[in-house]
């Protein structure tokens, strides 16, 4: 093999290894967060904070995003209907589209960056300053401590952010319906109730439930493998928010073929 | 023999950090680990509490092998471990009595108001009495090795780990950390290992100090011992001549 050849083959190879080992890192990681989930008294006292600050906090970025994609897909479906299909066909397409694809995944990629840097920031700034060594001194499982209640937040918290963001996506829409489409509530109404099914809300849930554990989870890998002080941080930072986007798109179409 | 390192080998991909490393650590003494920079002393500290895990070798505390123990076992050997870190290692969103009572937490049995005075009486000892509800960020250097120090004689160990202590630090707060370490050994009785590449400190404090090179102990003694020895890579770097040690190599 040439040296010119040789090059570029090394760079693919030492990257499909480093990938390998990362999914192997990946797997390890997430056995540790089922074992570690016996260890309650570790976990739990940190449960409510990480409700707090994965929910509660991530709430008006949600419903900020929910709005705007609310009124916006008012306005295109109005563009696109245009004396072709009955108006009252807007509601049915903000409610179809809302709960069942743009609530769940754009809040699922908004959270991927507020949530999942946030979390990768911090487990990372506490491994090269060794606060993750720490604890392993004080005997404590850093997994049950710093990873199970943060997944577990995520994935209860997920879906109720992502069903208010529904449910302001479909009222932003039904606002620029009444307001800027001549629009009345029971026409809205009409073409909202056409097609829904609650399977649907459900369908926004679970999805919800697999970003929320994505996020999460990537977030905690990423930072608990975080070397090379600040520029290490910030590698895992972006490599945690431009995974768990790319999963979460992965999942979106894996959940559409096998839920719907 | 209290902690012993058996032949330990450890490298970091092509870096082969430890190549044999052994040594003994005796019932209540304080051995000091000096070496330059980058030689691996923290790397061989780190073995002790299996924060590292050898490529080869063993580590034995009071007769425990660490390295078969399971998991249960392992957390209760570092309940018997204190652990002072380099940079203190405190956590950044806790306070101070938070930081010293964390190990407490850990111990069944203990309630809020003996974690409390506990905390309280490790904060006296290193002198850092009313700093309870200040954050890390708001302590100095010194103040923030001491405050890793009162956490990690909380738990009451058996055994001191003290990763490079002084390190940093201005000659006064140096001695007062010094005299913490004599403090613990005299009247906590604990067995301590400190890794320093500062000669002074570890004359002061240690009844044993060993030398780290290439990977391996090249000399273990009391301070009369290294201070007398001819060895020329020891001798150049406790005199700090690098003409000495570059005449080996």
């Amino acid at each position: 093999m040439s040296v010119l050849a040789k090059g570029p083959a090394q760079a693919v190879g030492r990257a499909a290894l480093s990938s390998l080992a990362s999914v192997g890192k990946a797997g390890f990681l997430a056995l540790g967060a089922v074992r570690a989930l016996r260890r309650v008294r570790m976990w739990l006292p940190q449960l409510v904070p990480h409700l707090a600050r994965i929910g509660v906090a991530s709430v008006p970025i949600a419903l900020f995003i929910a709005a705007f994609t609310g009124v916006v897909m008012a306005l295109q479906a109005s563009y696109t209907f245009t004396g072709a299909i009955p108006l009252y066909f807007v509601g049915t397409l903000v409610g179809k589209t809302i709960i069942l694809e743009l609530g769940p995944v754009l809040t699922g990629l908004a959270l991927s960056g507020r949530v999942g840097a946030n979390i990768a920031a911090e487990l990372g700034t506490m491994r090269v300053t060794e606060q993750v060594d720490a604890l392993e001194t004080l005997a404590y499982d850093p997994v049950a401590y710093l990873v199970v209640p943060r997944i577990i937040a995520g994935a209860v918290m997920f879906p109720l952010v992502v069903l208010l963001a529904n449910a302001m996506g479909i009222v932003a829409g039904w606002a620029t319906s009444l307001y800027l489409l001549d629009m009345s509530t029971p026409e809205f109404v009409k073409g909202l109730r056409l097609f829904f099914q609650p399977w649907d809300v459900w369908y926004s849930a679970i999805k919800s439930v697999s970003f929320g554990v994505t996020v999460t989870s990537v977030g905690c890998f990423f930072g608990l493998h975080t070397a090379g002080g600040a520029a290490g941080v910030g590698r895992s930072t972006t490599h945690a928010v431009v995974a768990s986007s790319m999963i979460i798109l992965v999942l979106d179409a894996f959940w559409a073929a096998v839920l719907l | 023999m209290s902690i012993v390192l058996k032949d330990v080998h450890k490298a970091f991909g092509a870096k082969e950090v430890l190549r044999g490393f052994s040594l003994e650590v005796r019932e209540g003494e304080t051995l000091s680990i000096v070496g330059g920079s980058g030689s691996g002393k923290s790397v061989a500290l780190k073995h002790i509490v299996r924060l590292l895990e050898p490529d080869r070798g063993e580590i034995w505390v009071d007769g425990r092998h660490v390295g078969a123990l399971s998991e249960e076992d392992l957390y209760a050997l570092r309940r018997e471990v204190g652990y002072v870190f380099q940079f203190a290692a405190l956590f950044d969103s806790m306070t101070v009595a938070e930081n010293v009572g964390m190990g407490l937490k850990r111990i069944r049995g203990m309630g809020a108001n003996d974690i409390g005075r506990r905390v309280a009486d490790c904060l006296r000892l290193v002198d850092l009495a009313g700093y309870e509800s200040r954050y890390p960020s708001e302590l100095s250097g010194g103040q923030k090795k001491r405050a890793g120090l009162a956490r990690a004689i909380a738990t009451r160990p058996k055994y001191l780990l003290y990763d490079e202590p002084t390190t940093g630090l201005d000659p006064v707060t140096t001695a007062v950390i010094d005299g913490l370490i004599v403090r613990m050994r005299q009247e906590l009785g604990v067995t301590g290992v400190v890794i320093t590449h500062d000669m002074a400190s570890a004359f002061r404090i240690s009844d044993r100090v060993a030398m780290l090179h290439e990977g391996r102990i090249r000399f273990e003694g009391t301070p009369g011992e290294i201070k007398a020895t001819q060895d020329p890579v020891v001798k150049g770097f406790i005199e700090g001549r690098p003409d000495l040690v570059e005449a080996t190599s």
